[in-house]
């Protein structure tokens, strides 16, 4: 198999996001102590996510527009694998949120609810959502072509309606989250340079590792295709 | 027929299409009256925040019941003969415009019950009213664009609700926070205003997507 300069390129950033993001300097907060370092992975996983979505929104598009089902195969993939970034982003923010938020002196979150209540954490779970019910959708339909169709609408009509609601609900909903105006860590304001010196390789990195990820499962599922020949290229 | 005449010759069977076969309608009805009065059961002398979070639950289950049979109701011969007589974009528009007119009317059929049982615990009434038109509104569209997709995929009703939650949580929580006026919370300078436009500007949003992506949902 032929190593492309892009894999070479995600093996590189994310081997100086583990060893930098672990050991190079982080600007010391009380609050947050070496919890800081979460940054260059939870915030990566969101922006990844978002930036997968994006992508099978553009295949989704495109299906529309040509009708060749293997856009169709190609906005499924990415779509599954943003969500999987998702809840990797849960899973490292959760662990942050444990070492920062769970207070057991701070009554108001001492609870999951009202943790649940962070209006990132409902744009999140919006976004998840969906993403659940794009592939309930997508199962439920039994027509290849018609499901190729129906679903693409939908992801196009999900994200037309997710993005106002991500730049809504922060401004409806108080929020310990930081990053409150806006999204967090790409205001030049709220980051350290040093910091960025890691993060802004760490999302690249994280990005191109989730594209590899899709490229394989497309590879898979195009293989698949042609074994069972559903449909002709 | 131009696209106007057809817009309204649609809109004209839809209005006539309810007159005739009423029983749906007034399931409906009875879908709110039973709710409401289900509702006014298990909970007595809610509080205004428990009073309109509970209004806009049953809201949201009324229009998912309401819309969903608008499309349900089209056999697939039927919407062959659509497909021959008239353009994708006329007719979702006539659907969107006869469901937010149906949502308006059952808004008003739910306001007045929920009033009725529950009592009323608004400082201003109208300004509520006003705002659950609104909502019927926004509520309405996104649900036929949804019930659109539905059609085209088995289970559809509970299909609907699955599809449909996650996009109407951001106008619901609007539409609450909205509603607070009613309840003499003050608002910012100009915080209302820029609500009501919030949820204008969604509802314009929602009707162009339709206008674009139904094309593509209407053949078969």
């Amino acid at each position: 198999m032929q190593l492309r300069w892009w894999k070479l390129a995600a093996i590189l950033l994310l081997t100086y996001d583990v060893v930098g993001g672990l050991l190079l300097p982080v600007p010391e907060l009380s609050q947050l102590g070496e919890t800081i370092r979460n940054l260059y992975y939870h915030v990566c996983m969101w922006f990844s996510m978002m930036i997968l979505f994006t992508v099978s929104i553009v295949h989704s598009v495109k299906f529309l527009r040509t009708g060749d089902l293997q856009h169709d195969i190609k906005a499924e993939s990415f779509a599954g694998v943003g969500t999987f970034m998702g809840l990797l982003g849960y899973a490292t923010g959760a662990i942050w949120a444990s070492y920062t938020w769970a207070d057991p002196n701070n009554p108001a979150y001492a609870s999951f609810g009202s943790i649940m209540r962070e209006p990132k954490l409902i744009g999140a779970a919006i976004a998840l959502l969906v993403y659940g019910a794009y592939f309930i959708l997508r199962s439920s339909v039994t027509d290849m072509d018609q499901r190729a169709r129906v679903s693409a609408v939908y992801n196009i009509f999900a994200y037309a309606m997710l993005f106002p609601s991500i730049w809504i609900i922060p401004r409806l909903l108080p929020s310990l989250h930081p990053g409150q105006e806006g999204n967090p860590a790409l205001n030049f304001n709220d980051i350290d340079s040093r910091m960025r010196m890691v993060f802004y390789p760490a999302v690249l990195g994280w990005t191109l590792m989730g594209t590899w990820i899709a490229t394989l499962v497309i590879r898979y599922k195009l293989l698949n295709e042609k074994k069972w020949n559903t449909y002709e290229k | 027929m131009n696209g106007f005449n057809q817009y309204v010759a649609l809109l004209r069977k839809e209005l006539l299409l309810e007159s005739r076969q009423q029983h749906t309608l007034y399931g409906v009805i009875l879908y709110i009256a039973s709710t409401v009065f289900v509702l006014y059961l298990t909970m007595s002398d809610p509080g205004a925040d428990t009073w309109s979070a509970q209004f806009w639950i049953t809201m949201l289950f009324i229009s998912i019941n309401a819309v969903a049979k608008s499309f349900l109701q089209e056999s697939r011969s039927r919407m062959l003969y659509y497909y021959t007589i008239t353009s994708p974009v006329v007719f979702i528009l006539s659907k969107l415009t006869y469901n937010v007119i149906l949502m308006i009317v059952m808004s008003i059929i739910n306001l007045l019950l929920y009033t009725a049982f529950m009592g009323d615990v608004t400082e201003s009434f109208l300004q509520f009213f006003g705002i659950s038109l609104l909502g019927a509104m926004g509520l309405s569209l996104v649900f036929t664009m949804l019930a659109a997709i539905a059609s085209k995929a088995m289970q559809q009703a509970s299909l609907m609700a699955i599809l449909g939650f996650p996009i109407i949580i951001p106008q619901l929580l609007l539409l609450m926070r909205l509603s607070k006026t009613a309840f003499a919370e003050i608002f910012k300078e100009g915080a209302l205003m820029q609500l009501v436009l919030l949820l204008l500007a969604l509802d314009v949003l929602i009707i162009f997507m339709a206008i674009i992506l139904y094309p593509f949902l209407w053949k078969d």
